[in-house]
């Protein structure tokens, strides 16, 4: 524990350099008899964006509602920069931190403005105007300050939350869905509002079911069921789970694809799934495809593309979730 | 971290705003209950017959018309109050507001406050009402009565004390329940019973002496001065959160 009142000014930010963001240890929460959470383990490092994926049930809001001292864990406990969870540490560990929930929650009989200071107030804030201006037009609704919440389409209230959320300038950013709801535009906006946070240290947890919305943004990603399945780059885990593959697209079929193939080094294994279109397990593709180009001319063949076949975190994810995620209603 | 009155501060304010734009609490408070509250006394006082003047029949007019004055101190927070903390679950409202700093003893004192001054408004307002129509119009006899320390020590006093006990109920209700209307009805018995004890005194069932008067007074004082820390001890975050909606 410090001593430090001063959240989300810079000096809190880095006030243990090189300590973890988040520390999540055995981390267990049971609703009755129903396990949401089970033994989870992580670190996220200060101004690290972390993805937090898994299917509907999986614990993700739990997970956030617990680190944000809403609820209580069964077992385990986690420590939130650098503070650990107790009952005497909520107040302080939230004055630190911000959360976006599933749902906005907005007081709808107010307008966007009054929301914001409302909350300014609640973060005992300093220059309030000044902060609401800033934290409306990082998400574009500085036209909209004036307008009763109530008034306002699902979208927009989601945007003015991610307002209320930045207003106090937390270490640790929580965003539970944020992009749910948006339409492609605000969403691509929001993205970059989050590389921007990252660019100024500010770490972020944020839950999704876009997996491409995860492998853009996230620098780790973990991948939970009630229990943590995986954690780690979003490259790592592709890699980790899957041999690298050539695609390669020729103009007709080859006479004798296998000859061919046997002839360059490095290829492990081929296959047809169409005609005149190859799938090859290499080693590194980098090393294969110049040797490959260079028989495949020999031997007549018009070559339209050779590429490497990515994986996408959907793939990851699939595999891990597999049929497991439909047997959870 | 301590007890911040800027918290609380936040909390009230933004609890006047939603109330004035809310049409439910803008009629209940700016005009039902004023019409029906200063009429009813009124009609009670303005219909005695000259013969009443002198007899028993007087006290027990006067009396009933005094207890008008205090139902509206119970009930205006009993609707405002119940609502508090279930009604911001409802609204999905509550989840952000405890992922602030606030403390559920702040968040409860600023509902508190907030309730508490449309009510003290508004139930001063119409016993201000009511003292001008009987000092304008009145037999100078029901003036003497009206007038007299007595009475105005028992209103002036207890229309913060009933308040206050109501405000308590109600958002104690509030953390409690899982619907705003059951918590909105519970609340409303339950914030008239002291004035059952009120009553008693104000149609002479029991005999209204000072000493009784500021017994009870000081009993009040207590359950609403102790109120914050009861209903703070019943507030429970984890349950309000996740618990089972209804
Ligand atoms: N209040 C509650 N009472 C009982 N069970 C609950 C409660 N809240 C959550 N659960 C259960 O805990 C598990 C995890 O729920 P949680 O809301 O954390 O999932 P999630 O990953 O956020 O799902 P989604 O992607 O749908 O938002 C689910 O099985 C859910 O039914
Ligand atoms: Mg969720």
């Amino acid at each position: 524990m410090t001593s430090s009142t001063t959240f989300g000014s810079k000096a809190a930010r880095v006030r243990a350099a090189g300590e973890p963001a988040l520390v999540v240890e055995h981390l267990t929460k049971h609703f009755g008899s129903r396990i949401a959470l089970d033994d989870v383990c992580f670190e996220v490092e200060q101004g690290e964006v972390f993805g937090l994926l898994g299917p509907n049930g999986a614990g993700k809001t739990t997970m956030i509602r617990i680190l944000g001292t809403l609820i209580k864990p069964t077992f385990g406990n986690a420590t939130v920069t650098g503070i650990s969870l107790s009952r005497e540490t909520g107040s302080e560990i939230r004055a630190r931190i911000s959360i976006m929930p599933e749902t906005p929650g907005l007081y709808l009989r107010l307008t966007v403005w009054e929301n914001l200071e409302c909350f300014a107030g609640l973060y005992q804030l300093s220059h309030v105007n000044e902060r609401i201006r800033k934290a409306l037009a990082s998400v574009n609704l500085a036209d909209r300050q004036n307008e009763l919440c109530g008034s306002l389409s699902k979208g927009l209230r989601q945007r003015v939350a991610l307002a209320r959320s930045l207003l106090s300038d937390p270490a640790v950013l929580f965003l539970d869905e944020p992009t749910s709801g948006l339409d492609p535009v605000a969403a691509h906006e929001v993205h970059d509002l989050i590389g921007a946070l990252r660019e100024h240290g500010v770490t972020t947890l944020v839950t999704t079911h876009r997996l491409e919305e995860a492998e853009r943004l996230c620098d780790r990603v973990a991948i939970v069921n009630t229990k943590l399945l995986l954690v780690g780059k979003p490259d790592t885990l592709r890699a980790d789970l899957f041999s690298r593959k050539l695609e390669v697209r020729l103009s007709s079929r080859l006479r004798d694809p296998s000859r061919v193939f046997s002839e360059v080094l490095g290829v492990k294994h081929w296959e047809e799934p169409e005609a005149g279109s190859y799938l090859l397990d290499v080693e590194d593709p980098d090393l294969v495809a110049p040797p490959l180009i260079r028989t495949l001319v020999g031997c007549g063949a018009d070559v339209l593309a050779v590429g490497e076949r990515r994986h996408s975190l959907e793939d990851v994810y699939l595999q891990l979730i597999g049929d497991g995620a439909g047997e959870r209603k | 971290m301590t007890f911040s009155w800027h918290r609380v501060g936040a909390i009230v304010k933004k609890e006047l705003k939603d109330y004035r734009r809310n049409r439910f609490v803008v009629i209940l408070t700016m005009t039902v209950l004023p019409l029906v509250f200063v009429l009813l006394p009124v009609i009670q006082l303005f219909t005695i017959r000259v013969s009443e003047i002198s007899s028993s029949k007087l006290d027990t007019r006067i009396g009933i018309s005094l207890l008008y004055m205090l139902i509206v101190p119970a009930i205006i927070p009993s609707a405002l109050s119940a609502y508090s903390v279930i009604g911001e679950r409802e609204q999905g409202t509550l989840e952000p507001l405890l992922t602030t700093p606030i403390r559920s003893e702040e968040l409860l004192v600023g509902k508190a406050l907030a309730v508490s001054i449309p009510t003290l408004v508004v139930a001063y307002a119409i016993y201000g009402i009511f003292l001008i129509a009987v000092g304008a119009f009145a037999n100078p006899a029901l003036q003497v009565v009206v007038f007299g320390q007595a009475h105005l020590l028992v209103e002036l006093l207890f229309i913060p004390l009933l308040a206050g006990w109501s405000i308590w109920v109600g958002i104690a209700i509030s953390t409690r329940s899982a619907d705003v209307r059951v918590a909105q009805q519970l609340s409303v018995f339950a914030s008239l019973a002291p004035l059952i004890i009120v009553a008693l005194l104000a149609l002479n069932v029991i005999k209204p002496t000072l000493v009784l008067t500021l017994l009870l007074a000081a009993g009040l004082l207590v359950l609403d001065s102790v109120g914050w820390r009861l209903v703070a001890l019943m507030f429970d975050r984890e349950r309000l959160i996740v618990g089972e909606p209804r």
